[in-house]
């Protein structure tokens, strides 16, 4: 394609990209710069049912002046970025020094709001990601087996996972698993201990969504491994078979080898996908035990204060960390294009 | 169906229906009303939409998250809504941002008749008209008690050692709950025990946290020693997991709304024994102190300042209309009304008892917002065991402060 026709044909769609993405990006990092305009604050007898009080109230007036000369708010620079909600570069240089072993220090850090959401979801991402392949991919093994006659009712069973909205599913799951539910009592039962909740510890509800997320994602692995597994060339498959290749031989070195390019695509999406990380947090109510990097954004965005330029500072810092998790998979798809070019 | 009943609603039927042609003195206008989604809510909006003709539009969008678009919605110009049913808590921004008016004139003309309590005052100008008062108070389950042999506790001392005598007898696990489920609700619930035990939030005269010594320290352990005694599931627990717990006889004390009191006691969703056992009673004092570790709160309406001066009068008129004694006659039930033409119900006990003994009302300052969303966040960790109740308070007061400076109440 000459280069004239190529950049009309892709014309649209970067307008579109520089619209939707690339001008809110500028608009989040702008804010993320900025704090709010300090407030004047002014005692006041307020008065209502219960009697009168003094009371501290904002000057709206005088506040008003201020936004009204500077509407963006006060510059900040990177302050924000490093304040305790973010960073928390004092934060951690403080227990650096004052404790002496790594287990307090990383206690302390795990308590830091942005460092337990970071800890959380890159564990999901990491727990899920493969998982998510293995049992995929499994599923996969195992519906390409089953007698024709069964198998559309199979693959329909088997994607149903993916068809329900997470929101949803993760609603019906934490019914289920309350310390009143079928799962819930079930595992008292078991365990013989009627103090036993999944939503009361951090690890069980970890646990829970992890297992969640599996559960949600490994249809989509599975539909695409499906899709693979029909274009496994039979020559080879027949050739390893005549050769003596246990059924296990015949995945490990003709399927999985022939699957590899999907392996590359699903972990891609997934890794992406899970590290935003998101409507389980909020269907198990799991956002104290377990909150994700998302789930403080959408925190610091629904209070009654509103706290743009801190979920402004978490966004930019989430899309570096896209960025950087990414990198290793973009950075061989790179070397794998220049390799070819030369 | 019982006959009492029944005429209540022939009653309802019967004033809605003169009402669709009640002339509010309104010409033409168009009134929008944002707030919460309660029956008592529903009943004001309903009688303020009686003032609709052909040329005066009334529409509502009531729901739970009303707080999360008040600010938005009102800051447009002109506003999406020309009223706001709004509370003690939720007003703090709308009066921050300067996004309501001062109602003293719309009283003068239109409003002689509400009472004075009724008024909520700033600095000496009205900006909301309150119609009815909430709190948080206990429930207790009169038969269970009387099984144990323990009286009706008035102090959360007494609560722990009865809901500890009702696990030991073997009658229930779980005696207790309350409404701690992470976020508001469980700051909710400190700021009661705080105030309980005599706590002030911020230095005198500053905006500067004060949360971290002796008195909030003991109102968290007084919190930790009453969710050992609720279900291991107490962080999830909102008013409507309580109530259905309640209702299905699962718990024998809880610290609950007010406002729950009419469902609870209604002849729905619960069995015969627990209702006709469940008494209403105020909320208990705690560590000594001597007003119960509660909040009050008020609901009421507010005017939209950036809508055109016709439509907020005629908004005025309207909710005027909605709050007036016919509607609180009818409704009678669904709220403690501060309208006069009030008859007190049983639903109603606990809320009267709590507020006569001088409890508190919800602090209506700037800052108590992030307070309140840094206390929800980060005390979870104490109540679960896995830190101390000095470094969960230390962790309350920094990421009030971080967020403080950050809106420009601290430097």
């Amino acid at each position: 394609m000459r280069h004239k026709t190529f950049f009309w044909f892709i014309l649209p769609s970067l307008a579109a990209m520089f619209l939707f993405i690339a001008l809110p990006l500028v608009s989040v990092v702008v804010q993320s710069l900025h704090i709010e305009h300090e407030q004047v604050i002014v005692v006041t007898e307020n008065c209502g049912p219960f009697g009168c009080k003094q009371e501290s109230s904002v000057d709206t007036e005088a506040t008003e002046q201020l936004r009204a000369e500077k509407p963006l708010g006060r510059f900040a620079g990177l302050s924000t970025y490093f304040d305790r909600g973010h960073l928390a570069t004092a934060e951690i240089a403080e227990a650096w020094r004052t404790n002496d072993s790594f287990g307090d220090f990383f206690g302390e850090i795990f308590n830091l709001p942005f460092y337990k959401a970071l800890t959380f979801t890159l564990a999901y991402t990491f727990i899920v990601t493969p998982l998510v392949i293995v049992l995929g991919l499994l599923i996969a093994l195992g519906v390409n087996r089953v007698t024709p006659v069964l198998k559309g009712p199979t693959i329909f069973v088997s994607l149903l996972p993916m068809m329900i909205t997470p929101l949803v599913g993760s609603l019906i799951l934490f019914w289920m698993i309350d310390a009143q539910g079928v799962i819930g009592k079930t595992l008292q039962f078991i365990f013989d201990d009627p103090e036993l909740s999944l939503k009361a510890s951090p690890a069980l509800t970890w646990i829970t969504l992890m297992v969640y997320g599996v559960w949600s994602s490994a249809p989509f692995a599975f539909v695409v491994f499906y899709a693979g597994l029909q274009t496994v060339n039979t020559d080879s498959l027949e050739a390893a078979q005549i050769d003596g290749a246990s059924r296990w031989q015949q995945i490990r070195f003709v399927v999985i080898p022939h699957l590899m390019p999907l392996v590359v695509f699903i972990s891609l999406i997934q890794l992406m996908d899970n590290f935003k990380v998101f409507e389980p947090v909020i269907g198990f109510k799991a956002g104290a035990n377990a909150p994700s990097l998302s789930y403080i954004i959408f925190a610091d965005m629904r209070s009654d204060i509103i706290r743009y330029n801190s979920a402004a500072a978490t966004s930019v810092l989430t899309v570096l960390g896209v960025a950087i998790l990414l990198s290793p998979v973009l950075l061989r798809t790179w070397r794998d294009f220049k390799g070819k070019a030369v | 169906m019982s006959i009492q009943k029944l005429s209540t609603i022939g009653a309802v039927a019967v004033f809605m229906g003169t009402a669709a042609y009640a002339d509010c003195g309104i010409e033409s206008a168009n009134i929008n009303i944002v707030g919460n989604e309660f029956s008592a809510i529903q009943a004001v909006v309903d009688g303020a939409k009686a003032c609709a003709t052909d040329t005066v539009t009334v529409e509502s969008n009531l729901n739970k998250d009303y707080r999360e678009l008040q600010v938005a919605a009102l800051t447009a110009n002109p506003a999406q809504y020309s009223v706001v049913v709004t509370n003690n808590g939720a007003i703090v921004p709308l009066l921050g941002e300067d996004l309501i008016r001062p109602l003293d004139d719309l009283i003068a003309k239109h409003g002689q008749h509400l009472s004075k309590n009724q008024m909520i005052s700033v600095d000496g100008k009205v900006m909301a008209v309150a119609f009815m008062a909430n709190a948080q108070h206990l429930f207790v389950r009169k038969d269970i008690l009387e099984q144990a042999g323990v009286e009706v506790p008035t102090t959360y001392e007494e609560v722990i050692a009865v809901a500890q005598a009702i696990k030991d007898a073997g009658i229930m696990a779980h005696p207790f709950a309350t409404t701690s489920a992470t976020g508001w609700n469980l700051g909710e619930e400190f700021v009661n025990m705080f105030l309980g035990h005599g706590g002030e939030f911020f230095k005198p005269g500053s905006a500067e946290p004060n949360i971290n010594n002796e008195t909030g320290v003991a109102a968290l352990n007084t919190l930790k020693a009453l969710t050992e005694l609720s279900n291991p599931d107490f962080l999830t627990f909102d008013s409507n997991a309580v109530q259905a717990n309640w209702e299905s006889g699962d718990l024998a004390i809880a610290h609950l709304w007010g406002s729950r009191g009419t469902g609870i006691l209604d002849d729905e969703g619960s069995s015969d024994e627990v209702v006709s056992n469940t008494m209403l009673v105020s909320s208990p004092t705690v560590g000594g102190g001597d007003v119960p570790a509660s909040t009050l709160w008020w609901d009421g309406f507010a005017i939209a300042k950036n809508v055109s001066d016709a439509d907020a009068e005629a908004s005025f008129i309207a909710m005027v209309k909605g709050i007036s004694p016919d509607v609180v006659k009818a409704n009678n039930d669904a709220a403690v009304w501060l309208v006069d033409g009030y008859e007190p119900t049983p639903a109603a006990a606990g809320v009267f008892a709590t507020a006569s003994g001088n409890t508190q009302p919800y602090p209506m300052i700037p800052f108590m917002g992030l307070m309140h969303t840094a206390l929800g966040a980060e005390l979870n960790e104490f109540l679960q065991g896995s830190e101390s109740a000095e470094q969960a308070l230390a962790d309350v007061e920094a990421a009030y402060t971080t967020a403080a400076k950050e809106k420009g109440f601290l430097n």
